[in-house]
């Protein structure tokens, strides 16, 4: 994977650009949701949607699929725009975002959305439900793998810690999770709030293997997924250090666009930033 | 008297308590504060940027929240915990039976964020089983405020009140229709309007819904009770019973999962005590949606309308 061509980089940042208009654009439609931790986790799941996951988005329920789970599922707005990029939604659809009888609910739901392999939007339950997902995969002799996405906040909740004890005690390397570092949470900064470092260090104790990358370089996503798809016997971490708000500068390191969406000025200013013009 | 009907002023629960939890903290030093990384939102930031030494942010563990929220009132401080309601009940259920009801420690856990008018965020985060949940507690006091004077009203008075009790509010801003200076009391419901037809019960922001539909049955010259039942428990029996009795009909409302909530408590001492026709108006059995909160109200039947058609519902049943 570490042999990607320009083009192939080019595809994937100008989709990951396009993930983020649609981010700003669906958010300010909304006139609520989270945009910060929807952002800082855009190249993560571009990579995954577009290199990483082996899945049919024509056929969301294929048995063999990889599974993805968005444990901190109020970046939903950014799992929506790649489920629409990846053609499980239309992209017109995620105008409807958090309007009443819509598909697309404030936290993802798998009764209401294609390609949503499991509801949440309360934080840490995402790493225990992948477990139960990798047992099954073992149990039936399946080679997929099942990939969860956690914030660095979502590092508080003891459950994450239960779960991860039992994914080392089982050995499940078919397990990944990316830890979205992007050093916020929603009351401040992480380390002020409720420190988690060190943070690579607890990983290790509780038996992971364990990378830390720039979660903003899809050639080091990349190369960390490669890298953890051939541990044996262990389940994998890959601390991904990110800006929340990335894109936008008005967004980057800012509490505020936690959650709260963008104004109508806020959103033409972002998409100039991000560079096209409304529609 | 209260304001006039429909005309109300529109303000946030949870703005006055953290301002209430402000001025308690000045006057008592045992208060301390806890909340589960949601202070902006529950509006305990207020008491943690005026007594930073006795606010404790938990991080994202609302069960290791209510937890420690037990040993600080085992060692005799008199603790809030909050978050929003469906992280302050379901998520730490265990911690709250085993640690704070079975031991009937003195731990406020005051939520925001309840109900469908929750809004855009969703089911997963819209409860409608809270009530349900804390009301089958023993040792639990269940506490629903009606609007923003009230919620100050409830806030004062628990902080004296020894035990654990459960206060729900809203995220919304919601009409204010009881007065300032009006007491509350534990278990006691008020009669916010008196009539001889039928009584409409209420829990919190459905006391609102209940006087608009209150206006609306005078106008077919039904006359109605309206009760503000803002403690769920220990339920005003002697009220019920008596409302029952006087006007013969009852409509419960609340937002709430029709199970186990306001109207199945009002139903069981109805069954045991007064049998007459009622019907409750809640949340069907089901969980709720994105969606703009009145929109929500609408769709899931919590409007004066559903209570007016129940009304008349129930009145072609009164003998
Ligand atoms: C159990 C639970 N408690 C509280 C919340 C409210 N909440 C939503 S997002 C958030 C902060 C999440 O921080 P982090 O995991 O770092 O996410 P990111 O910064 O990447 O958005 C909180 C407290 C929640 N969704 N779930």
């Amino acid at each position: 994977m570490d042999s990607l061509s320009a083009e192939e980089i080019k595809d994937l940042t100008d989709r990951a650009t396009r993930i983020r208009q649609h981010i700003v654009k669906m958010t300010k439609e909304a006139g609520s949701g989270h945009p910060g931790g929807s952002l800082s986790a855009v190249e993560i799941l571009t990579c995954l949607y577009f290199k990483i996951l082996n899945h049919d988005p024509k056929n969301p329920s294929w048995p063999e699929r990889d599974r993805f789970i968005l444990s901190k599922g109020h970046a939903a707005p950014a799992l929506y725009a790649v489920l629409a990029e990846a053609g499980y939604i239309p992209v017109d659809e995620l105008k409807s975002l958090r309007k009443l009888g819509c598909r697309l609910q404030g936290h993802p739901s798998m009764t209401c959305t294609p390609g949503v392999e499991m509801s949440t939007g309360s934080l840490g339950h995402g790493l225990a439900v992948a477990n139960g997902m990798a047992l099954a995969a073992k149990l039936d002799r399946k080679l997929h793998r099942i990939y969860v996405l956690c914030g660095d906040g979502e590092m508080d909740v003891g459950e994450i810690w239960e779960s991860a004890m039992l994914a080392s005690h089982y050995k499940l390397d078919n397990v990944v999770m990316y830890l979205d570092r992007n050093m916020l949470q929603l009351d401040g900064p992480t380390e002020k709030i409720m420190s988690i470092e060190p943070l690579a260090d607890k990983w290790k104790a509780f038996g992971w293997n364990v990378q830390e990358i720039d979660g903003h370089d899809m050639r080091e996503i990349l190369m960390a997924t490669e890298h953890a798809s051939q541990k044996h016997g262990k389940p994998s971490v890959i601390i991904c250090h990110t800006v929340k708000g990335k894109g936008v500068s008005f967004m980057e390191g800012s509490l505020k666009f936690h959650g709260k969406a963008p104004t109508n000025e806020e959103c033409t200013k972002a998409l100039e930033e991000l560079g096209i013009c409304r529609q | 008297m209260p304001p006039v009907i429909g005309k109300w002023k529109m303000e946030s629960q949870r703005k006055e308590y953290g301002q209430a939890l402000v001025e308690l903290g000045k006057k008592k030093t045992d208060i301390v504060v806890l909340d589960a990384d949601l202070s902006s939102s529950t509006q305990t930031g207020m008491f943690a940027e005026a007594f930073p030494e006795r606010f404790f942010n938990c991080g994202i563990a609302e069960a290791n929240m209510m937890d420690t929220a037990a040993g600080l009132a085992a060692s005799g401080k008199t603790v809030f915990a909050s978050t929003f309601a469906v992280f302050g009940t379901g998520r730490c259920y265990d911690q709250i039976r085993q640690s704070i009801a079975y031991p009937k420690l003195n731990v406020k856990i005051v939520v925001s964020h309840a109900g469908i008018t929750v809004g855009g965020d969703g089911a997963s985060h819209q409860t409608i089983e809270d009530i349900a949940l804390m009301r089958v507690l023993p040792n639990m006091t269940v506490i629903v405020p009606a609007d923003a004077p009230q919620t100050r009203n409830v806030i004062f008075k628990i902080v004296d009140f020894h035990g654990p009790t459960y206060v729900r509010i809203g995220r919304a801003d919601v009409p204010t229709i009881t007065n300032a200076d009006e007491k509350f009391e534990i278990g006691k419901a008020s009669v916010v309007r008196d009539g001889d037809d039928i009584t409409l019960i209420g829990t919190g922001i459905m006391v609102s819904k209940c006087l608009l539909a209150a206006e609306e049955l005078k106008k077919h010259k039904i006359s109605t009770k309206v009760v503000n039942m803002s403690t769920i428990k220990p339920i005003d029996e002697k009220t019920i019973v008596k409302c029952a009795r006087e006007t013969g009909a009852i409509i419960t409302a609340e937002e709430h999962s029709i199970l186990e909530g306001l109207g199945s408590a009002v139903a069981m001492i109805l069954g045991e005590n007064a049998t007459i026709p009622m019907r409750r108006v809640g949340i069907p059995d089901i969980f709720g949606e994105s969606g703009d909160s009145e929109e929500l109200m609408i769709k899931y039947g919590l409007t004066s309308e559903n209570i007016v058609n129940a009304s008349h519902e129930v009145l072609s049943r009164k003998k």
